[in-house]
């Protein structure tokens, strides 16, 4: 924690409004009137107790009366504090009911227009087809996105079972690569992978590490604009594998780097080259990495390219 | 003589699009639109094969699965589900009360549906 942002910490009625309820409700601010009345209420009693008050019976009330005022902001701050992780709570199952509500519509919007190019209901002309085809390219990156967003509501709401198995690192890599050809070859890029030779066995949910190197290998795909290699390294490290990803692609602004595990976070530069991404796919390539018991990590440099990492226990 | 696939599910863009499709495939392909009245169905028509939604109005597909394994007469049709729902502990209950296969919607292709539906006739 810097300066800044110790200052920005101090800026009470300002954080206060972010929450968007009233300074009477809001934990920061009653925080700061209860320390105001305890320093304000022990400078008063010590006086009145040296000076005016002879009666001892007289300063026991005084300090009683005082305790129950704090009792009440104590109390007025707990409630306020529930509030709050309830609203939380709320933002949580209504993104989860909304992207649950948004996947029927969206199934049968898929299936519709993967019929209609099917040419099971008579044969497309080839501008119609052109146009299905950005139906059904829609369609899929809104189905991508819901499924992003449920990933990271059940995330939030810590409903997130991890189903563990031993299982090999290079195999599940060698199998997201050969996922990713098609999309590596059109932008001409070479994918490698560099694996020790008999590497221990890892011990994850497969599906969720699968996710997590899905996750990089995209971004890395999308964000290298020459055509160049991307290169994937296995080794081990203690008692975990190592899994780095380098490429030579537009790499991260230094302003950016901190925020770039954060939720919808998106780096400027890469705003120019692609709008389309959520901003959610590193927060949950980091999240579930964690949950593996895992770290993640990254070095990059604006231009020249990025080297993301992460380890996962073995078994 | 066309196998009878019922197809349990409360959208009726599902229901055409698939009633389509599979009548394309050559199968005779009969709806429900609720749970309840896809159970009835089960038992009058003796299909060779239920698609089976999860959420469905009147009846849960969990209650019309239990039913259809439940009954003698209807405890053998294989049954897909095929739903939006996809945590383990749907999937594991699925599976736990007799359901065949479990595919979660957004995770499939017409034509892959399509394809596991004639794996599981056997063709």
């Amino acid at each position: 924690m810097n300066f800044k942002d110790i200052l920005n910490e101090l800026n009470v009625v300002g954080n206060c409004r972010k929450y968007g309820i009233s300074i009477w409700q809001c934990p920061q601010f009653l925080f700061v009137i209860m320390g105001i009345v305890i320093i304000a209420t022990s400078l008063t009693t010590y006086a009145l107790g040296t000076r005016y008050v002879a009666d001892p019976d007289m300063v026991s009330l005084i300090v009683l009366a005082i305790t129950v005022v704090l009792f009440v902001i104590t109390f007025s701050m707990t409630r306020s504090m529930e509030g709050l992780a309830e609203a939380n709570r709320l933002k949580s199952e209504f993104v989860s009911i909304v992207s649950h509500q948004l996947r029927s519509p969206l199934s049968n919007l898929k299936w519709a227009i993967e019929f209609l190019l099917s040419g099971r209901l008579g044969e497309v002309a080839v501008k119609q087809g052109e146009y299905f085809k950005i139906l059904k390219e829609n369609a899929t990156r809104m189905e991508e996105l819901v499924a992003d967003l449920l990933i990271v509501s059940r995330l939030e709401q810590s409903r997130f079972p991890l189903n563990k198995s031993a299982f090999s690192l290079p195999d599940l890599v060698k199998e997201v690569i050969s996922a990713f050809e098609p999309a590596a070859q059109s932008a001409h890029l070479e994918l490698k992978l560099e694996a020790a030779n008999s590497l221990p066995q890892a011990w994850a949910d497969v599906l969720r590490i699968k996710m997590v190197i899905e996750n990089f290998l995209d971004n890395a795909i999308r964000y290298t604009k020459d055509s160049g290699e991307i290169k994937i390294t296995i080794k081990p490290k203690g008692k975990n594998l190592l899994f780095v990803i380098q490429d030579k692609g537009v790499g991260i602004p230094k302003e950016d780097q901190k925020r770039i595990f954060q939720k919808f976070f998106r780096s400027k530069n890469i705003m120019r080259y692609q709008t389309s991404g959520s901003g959610l796919g590193l927060f949950i390539a980091k999240s579930l990495a964690e949950k593996s018991g895992g770290k993640v990590g990254f070095q990059s440099q604006e231009n020249k390219g990025s080297m993301f990492w992460f380890t996962i226990p073995i078994k | 003589m066309a196998k009878k696939i019922l197809f349990i599910e409360d959208e009726s863009a599902l229901q055409k699009t698939f009633g389509e499709i599979l009548q394309q495939e050559g199968y005779q392909v009969l709806s429900a639109l609720d749970g309840e009245a896809g159970l009835e169905k089960a038992q009058t028509e003796k299909p060779d094969l239920i698609l089976l939604d999860l959420v469905l109005p009147k009846m849960h597909g969990f209650e019309v699965l239990k039913a259809l394994k439940k009954d003698e007469a209807t405890e053998n049709i294989p049954i897909i589900v095929l739903t939006n729902l996809e945590t383990m502990d749907d999937v594991e209950k699925a599976l736990e009360l007799g359901a065949t296969t479990y595919l979660v919607k957004t995770n499939y292709t017409l034509e892959e549906v399509v394809q596991k539906i004639k794996k599981t006739l056997g063709e």
